[in-house]
């Protein structure tokens, strides 16, 4: 492969607080090339924390620390806030976890999803409504001339999810991280809106962080998986050798998932080895 | 315990109107857990507002507990029925902290030993002590969904709504949320009803299954038929196919 589009070595985030310093991120090195890179792991193991520092997204009391972060040509690590604003968006964007609380609840879906096109894109209006129609669409919403005209608080949690993912893709961004973001989607819907990331990374080479909770996903869909435990990353496997991961966290991980073909009284939980952390 | 029959929902948008639910009819008896899948934008959460009394909404009956649910509810009528949201991010204040969103309800209900009462419900969740003075902002996605199952249980509601309570959890602490539900139902009898997208989690927890689609319920199943595909529409098919993970086209 070619010179990667992301290096991250030894990335560490902390937040200092009322109960001491909460290390959300602990050494954390990989790189991404034009590819789908997937990122599972326990609830709070700092998975959208590495998103947020890669878009420089912390904020104050937040502290990022890294000996290399470059982004193509660019370090990373000597952004200005005025060089982040130049990145994101036009270069890299970010999916959020939370779609409704990321994008305005006082200005309609279509209105938010134009002014990126006209923003990014230098759309004039006619234009960047056209392209906000067909996006909306692309991501499969029934009623794109009705949910153009709807608030973020009308629409369904999966709606939201397609419209901050359709604000997303309309930049054509070269390096996206996406954050759960088919967790509110049926799973027919949300096979289609991996269809498109997956056609962006393919026809388009952009680079894919795919942060998700849903194994069946991310061992179907991405090239390579980071497996997070307490803000390390612990594992990193081929995503279709998921099934044979070594760390114990990942196979008491794998054992957890209810199957539709399996019928257990009782699901397995994980027993959580202090030694993990070290 | 639960009774639906031809519940409709329409909502009015700028002259509009948005027709979100077409005559949606189910039964949950008590003890049951009824699940309830289907497309995005179907109905499943408008179902669940409606049953809560949070959207008006016309029906030939609504009833939770042998009482009409139509009409305005007091207090103890609201003690019944407890309602963990979507969106755990917009019903969470985010000037509170975790001890006060959840000493809240019991606050209200003039419930004593707070403290202990606080404690264990963040123990039961999975989260730590540490997390007990952070405002949501402070937490993760999945962390913060736990605060508002926390909230939803700890007055131990005879009958909880459950919209997608999992979805920001890895597997892990999905198994210990879902184990702890299971835990209620045998101690206590809990009525709930569970919208998901995971059929997995549904066919686990749940004992019958709604299937909806553009507003509509187009099927019930059982859990067991389900598992072996033994249902008669074919988006229900679709559904069970599409789960077995992404399929390239080979090109
Ligand atoms: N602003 C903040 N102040 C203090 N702690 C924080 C802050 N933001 C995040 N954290 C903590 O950092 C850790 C990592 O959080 P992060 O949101 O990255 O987790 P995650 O892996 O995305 O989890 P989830 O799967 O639940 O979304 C958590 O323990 C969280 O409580
Ligand atoms: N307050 C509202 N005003 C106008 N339309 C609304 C409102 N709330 C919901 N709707 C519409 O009602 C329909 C059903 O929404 P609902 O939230 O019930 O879907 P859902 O099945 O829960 O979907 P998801 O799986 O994506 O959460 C959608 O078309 C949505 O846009
Ligand atoms: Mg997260
Ligand atoms: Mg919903």
């Amino acid at each position: 492969m070619s010179a990667p589009l992301l290096t991250v070595e030894d990335l560490n985030v902390s937040f200092p607080g009322r109960g001491g310093i909460t290390r959300a991120v602990r050494n954390a090195s990989f790189t991404l090339g034009r590819e789908r890179l997937g990122i599972v792991g326990e609830s709070g193991s700092g998975k959208s924390t590495t998103g947020r520092a890669l878009l420089g997204l912390i904020s104050h009391p937040g502290v990022v620390t890294a000996k290399t972060m470059r982004f193509g040509s660019d370090d990373l690590l000597a952004c200005t806030e005025s060089d982040w604003q130049q990145l994101r968006g036009r270069r890299m964007s970010m999916v959020m976890q939370d779609p409704k609380y990321s994008l305005n609840p006082v200005r309609k879906i279509g209105q938010q999803i134009g002014e990126t096109c006209r923003l990014h894109l230098g759309s004039s209006r006619k234009d960047a409504e056209q392209r906000t129609l067909a996006m909306l669409e692309a991501v499969k919403i029934r009623n794109p001339d009705m949910v153009y005209h709807l608030y973020p608080h009308q629409l369904s949690g999966g709606m939201g999810q397609r419209a901050m993912i359709a604000m997303m893709l309309v930049a054509e961004p070269d390096f996206l991280i996406a954050d759960e973001p088919t967790s509110a989607l049926d799973v027919t819907v949300q096979n289609e809106v991996l269809r498109i990331l997956d056609d962006l990374v393919r026809d388009r080479g952009m680079g894919l962080i795919f942060i998700s909770h849903n194994l069946t996903i991310v061992s179907s869909f991405c090239d390579r998986v980071l497996i997070m435990y307490g803000g390390k990353i612990v594992e990193e496997c081929a995503a279709k050798d998921l099934h044979k991961a070594r760390h114990p966290y990942t196979r008491a991980l794998i054992a957890a998932a209810p199957s539709l073909d399996v019928q257990r009284a009782e699901l397995a939980t994980v027993t959580r080895d202090p030694e993990w952390l070290l | 315990m639960i009774t639906v029959k031809d519940l409709s929902v329409t909502f009015q948008n700028s002259g509009r109107s948005i027709h979100a639910v077409r005559g949606v009819s189910f039964d949950v008896a008590p003890g049951e857990t009824f699940g309830i899948v289907g497309e995005s934008g179907s109905g499943k959460s408008t179902v669940l507002k409606a049953i809560a009394g949070i959207i008006a909404s016309s029906s030939s009956a609504l009833e939770v507990d042998g009482r009409s649910a139509a009409k305005r509810r007091s207090r103890e009528e609201r003690r019944l029925m407890q309602f963990v949201f979507q969106d755990p991010y917009a019903s969470l204040h985010p000037r509170q902290t975790v001890d006060d969103i959840l000493r809240e309800p019991l606050i209200i209900h003039g419930i004593a030993n707070l403290d202990e009462k606080v404690s264990a419900a963040i123990a039961d969740v999975g989260l730590s002590p540490q997390h007990r003075f952070r405002y949501p902002h402070q937490l993760s996605g999945g962390q913060r969904q736990r605060v508002a199952i926390a909230r939803a249980l700890i007055l131990r509601p005879p009958i909880l709504l459950l919209d997608e309570p999992t979805s920001a959890l890895d597997v892990s602490v999905q198994a210990e949320i879902l184990n702890l539900l299971s835990k209620l139902r045998r101690s206590y009898s809990l009525t709930s009803i569970l919208v998901s997208h995971d059929l997995g989690v549904v066919a686990h927890l749940c004992n019958r299954i709604a299937i909806m689609q553009l507003g509509r319920v187009v099927e019930v199943v059982r859990a067991g038929d389900l598992r072996v595909g033994a249902v008669s529409q074919a988006y229900t098919r679709e559904l069970i196919a599409a789960s077995r993970g992404f399929t390239r086209a080979v090109t």
